[in-house]
């Protein structure tokens, strides 16, 4: 496959950014779309090019750190995918992509694709834990956790941080990772002595750091690679008012 | 490559007396910090994943000053979070016979022998509070309708010990040590340095002192100092190039610690993962693993007949090899994974390997489908059929998967003693990144239980032991400028040589160097080759590589290639490792020692040691042997038939 590439580049957050176009050729349609990149990066290299900056480590869809907009969407038209699952199949021989970084005042650009999302670490610092000192644990059977209620928490607790929701959100809102976590830890027995303050103080800061509100838009679903469901933003929200009364 | 034999190691610092008590006993004689002190006293983790992650939050719930540090943007996203199958605890929970001795005897004959008898019982031990510690931060495992914990079987057990949540048992053991940590960042008593790469260690007056790191943003060197320091800087089975590690897993910190004094334990002994996507093409980047646990449901088999060119769902039952099934039948696909992965690779050698270039062999799951059902299928595994699809392209509900073996864990490290201290006084290891508890050949489940076991258990009791006798005081000025000297010096080098080769395109050639001689099958032919190849390659890297940009700012070409230059000198030492240890045990598979019926046969008279390796600067290394005795175990051919 012969693509065109439009990728932004953008040297620090002082830099203004724009996009710069690159033909890249005889990609492999069973390429992950990482791997396209890299053999751009190699050949940038070679050339005396500065290659392209991004985010990507595990390369198996867990990690969380890649991602970027691609023809639009954040991580790619791919339903459930991260960006490092998307593969070249999935593109039509002579494509142009456009490649962008999440975008949001709460994730500033470090260099080209990659944005700091250190806000999302700091929203669980305000209160995305259950406070259990090691070694102070009771035994594990000790409190038996309803079949579907486990479930349910699992499916909350896949969220990996990512950021896509941010990234496609209108209002870039992180309503639907602060609710993953909320709803994760609210729906276990051990969740509750600390579910009030919890929803408090993370939905504080997220607002401190200045993401947007959430309107039901419900693109951050969409694009979400786990599939966090929207539920998982009105329980927050029905945490929240429950517990700020 | 040659190498000298110094001094043995005779005294690993673990208490003598029964077994069963020895853990309890160093409790007692560990030195405690009272709490007014511990608030002096400041400790460096590097590495956040189970191992890094766990101790950076106890330490700091202990009341300590922690620095924790990681290459990647956020702690949550060590490698850690890609374990995909479960965790051993010898609960028992399911009355079936498993007890702390079983999960001690399992893991001592599963690492074929070459584990310490003390390390593993401790961790037998410590295994039953994990699940108890990871069910109270909300860890949601599996659980039955009853309402209590699930549990499954995993190879080189015939008890369901494995705790699991789904196929993302990593990451949901990984994110409540995230938690924990990021709660003591909140608290103020962990400072959080991310998207920061060790990248030397200091070394003043014989004790580890602090690090040196690479502001991976800005560029910036910076100096950090302690009177600890810990890494759990996971394995170096990136060495290959191609394995199921993340991109970023390297060897440096350890090396680099390596080269300040911490012997290395056992280098060559890395696992091959049986279960793995193969190949696609030259560009691959990485290796996606399918959890062990398919194999309690999955059947492996090739075609009977080499060259079988037909779909797999056209080739009927009698004229299908299930070679597990039909070798070892009492534990049929649940052997351990040294084993699986060998015999894979023994019937692709006889020309049965199905896929691209036959290098593959099928993971069928239509018998367990008809038995349980899609739905039931889709619900244990899940994410691991979408996962293979998204890869492959095929749908592994109506076509077995294909699967390979690939390098996917390093059982040697950094060589630490009874109580996780390396040979530098004040250096810790814990996790992957110390050889300890696996011996040869680790068991399935078992690498998330000893991750956590260090960090949450076990370090914080010994390290407390070290530090009692602190604070140390100052730190010699004329150390430090030595290790930043060291640090820059190398940068400066990588960036000026402007060659004509990209790093990855070196490291790609190191991996399949290291892949094709000190892989699942090793020899003295092959080993010797890989000595005398490996020195001209690296040669040619210091003089040809082409690192872009500076030395200021986000340089990704510059931190990968700095991390391809110590996987040079990591990989010759692995290859001398393999070269001298002449028996074959667990994952080392020489092809000289082996029995008959072709399994690894090992030379207890002469091989029953731990290799500890110390480097020499401009000279040989030298090899200290750590005698292994078995008092409770014994040792014999392992049998999984």
């Amino acid at each position: 496959m012969n693509l065109t590439l439009k990728v932004w580049r953008q040297n620090g957050p002082a830099d203004g950014g724009r996009m710069v176009t690159y033909k890249v050729e005889d990609v492999s349609p069973d390429m992950s779309f990482l791997e396209m990149l890299d053999v751009l990066n190699e050949r940038l290299t070679l050339e005396g090019d500065d290659p392209v900056a991004f985010d990507h480590d595990c390369r198996e869809g867990i990690c969380g750190m890649c991602g970027m907009v691609i023809n639009g969407v954040a991580h790619g038209e791919q339903r459930a995918t991260t960006t490092c699952q998307l593969h070249m199949r999935h593109f039509e021989d002579g494509a142009t992509i456009t490649i962008e970084p999440w975008r949001a005042a709460p994730f500033p650009v470090v260099k080209d694709l990659v944005v700091d999302r250190g806000s999302f670490d700091r929203i669980i610092q305000a209160g995305g834990f259950i406070s259990v000192p090691a070694g102070s644990a009771p035994d594990a059977h000790s409190m038996p956790v309803k079949k579907e209620d486990a479930d349910d928490a699992f499916d909350a607790a896949t969220c990996i941080g990512c950021g896509a929701c941010v990234a496609a959100c209108p209002n870039g809102s992180a309503s639907l990772f602060t609710a993953a976590k909320i709803t994760h830890l609210g729906l276990l027995p051990q969740g509750q002595p600390e579910r009030d303050s919890r929803v408090v103080a993370m939905v504080e800061q997220m607002d401190l750091e200045g993401f947007g509100g959430c309107t039901n838009t419900g693109e951050c679903t969409a694009v979400c690679p786990k599939g966090i469901p929207l539920d998982a933003i009105a329980q927050m929200n029905a945490d929240y008012l429950k517990a700020a009364r | 490559m040659n190498y000298t034999t110094g001094e043995p190691i005779r005294d690993t610092k673990a208490p003598s007396g029964p077994i069963e008590e020895r853990w309890d006993q160093r409790r007692f004689s560990a030195k405690l910090v009272n709490p007014a002190n511990k608030r002096k006293l400041t400790v460096i983790v590097v590495g956040t994943g189970l191992a890094g992650g766990s101790a950076a939050a106890t330490l700091g719930e202990l009341g300590y000053n922690v620095k924790s540090f990681c290459y990647q943007d956020s702690p949550r996203r060590a490698h850690s979070i890609a374990a995909q199958g479960g965790i051993n605890a010898a609960k028992n929970y399911r009355g079936d016979g498993d007890s702390i001795h079983r999960l001690f005897y399992d893991t001592v004959k599963g690492g074929d022998f070459r584990a310490r008898e003390s390390n593993v019982y401790r961790l037998a031990q410590v295994s039953v509070n994990i699940i108890d510690q990871a069910v109270a931060q909300g860890v949601p495992f599996a659980r039955e309708y009853g309402g209590l914990l699930d549990t499954r079987s995993f190879g080189g057990a015939q008890v369901s010990r494995t705790f699991y949540a789904r196929g993302q048992t990593g990451q949901q053991l990984l994110l409540g040590a995230y938690q924990a940590l990021e709660r003591q960042v909140a608290a103020g008593t962990v400072e959080m340095h991310t998207r920061h790469e060790m990248l030397d260690l200091v070394v003043s007056d014989g004790r580890a002192r602090g690090v040196i790191v690479r502001d991976l943003v800005t560029g910036e060197i910076e100096t950090h100092l302690a009177d600890a320091v810990v890494l759990a800087t996971g394995g170096y089975g990136n060495v290959f190039f191609l394995s199921t590690n993340a991109k970023g897993c390297n060897t440096t910190a350890i090396w680099r610690a390596h080269r300040r004094g911490a012997y290395f334990g056992n280098p060559c002994y890395t696992q091959i993962h049986p279960t793995c996507i193969p190949v696609s093409g030259e560009y691959q980047s990485k290796l996606t693993l399918m959890s062990e646990s398919l194999r309690n449901d999955g059947r492996v088999w090739v075609p009977l007949r080499g060259g079988d060119e037909r779909a797999p769902g056209d080739i009927p039952e009698d004229e299908r090899d299930y070679y597990l099934e039909r070798v070892y039948p009492s534990f049929g696909n649940l052997v351990p994974r040294d084993i699986a992965s060998r015999a894979a690779k023994n019937v692709c050698d006889e020309g049965r390997g199905v896929g691209p270039g036959g290098l593959g062999v099928y993971l069928d799951f239509a018998d367990a489908i008809a038995r349980l059902g899609r739905d039931a299928v889709e619900k244990k595994y899940g994410n691991l059929f979408e996962m293979y699809e998204r890869i492959t392209g095929e749908d592994p509900y109506t076509r077995p998967m294909r699967i390979y073996p690939a390098v996917h864990y390093t059982m040697g490290g950094l060589w630490v003693d009874y109580d996780l201290q390396s040979t530098i006084p004040g250096l810790f290891v814990i996790g992957e990144a110390n050889f300890s508890d696996h011996g040869a050949n680790r068991l399935g489940a078992s690498a998330l239980m000893q991750g956590l076991a260090d960090g949450y258990f076990v370090l914080p009791t010994t390290l407390g032991d070290y530090l009692a006798a602190g604070p140390f005081g100052g730190v010699d000025q004329a150390d430090v400028q030595d290790a930043v000297s060291e640090v820059t010096g190398r940068i400066g080098r990588l960036l000026s040589v402007g060659g004509t080769r990209t790093a990855d395109s070196y490291h790609r050639e190191l991996g399949k160097l290291m892949w094709d001689y000190c892989g699942m099958e090793r020899t003295e032919e092959g080993l010797r080759k890989a000595l005398e190849r490996i020195p001209e390659l690296r040669e040619e890297f210091w003089n040809n590589v082409k690192v872009p940009g500076e030395e200021e700012g986000l340089n990704q070409a510059l931190e990968r290639a700095g991390r391809v230059a110590d996987f040079f000198d990591l990989a010759e030492l692995m290859c001398l490792d393999a070269l001298h240890r002449t028996e074959s045990c667990g994952g080392h598979f020489r092809a000289e020692s082996q029995t008959e019926e072709g399994e690894a046969l090992r030379d207890d008279e002469r091989f029953a040691y731990v290799a500890a390796w110390e480097h020499v600067t401009g000279g040989a290394p030298v090899l200290h042997k750590e005698e292994l005795d078995y008092q409770y175990v014994t040792m014999s051919q392992r049998s999984y038939k």
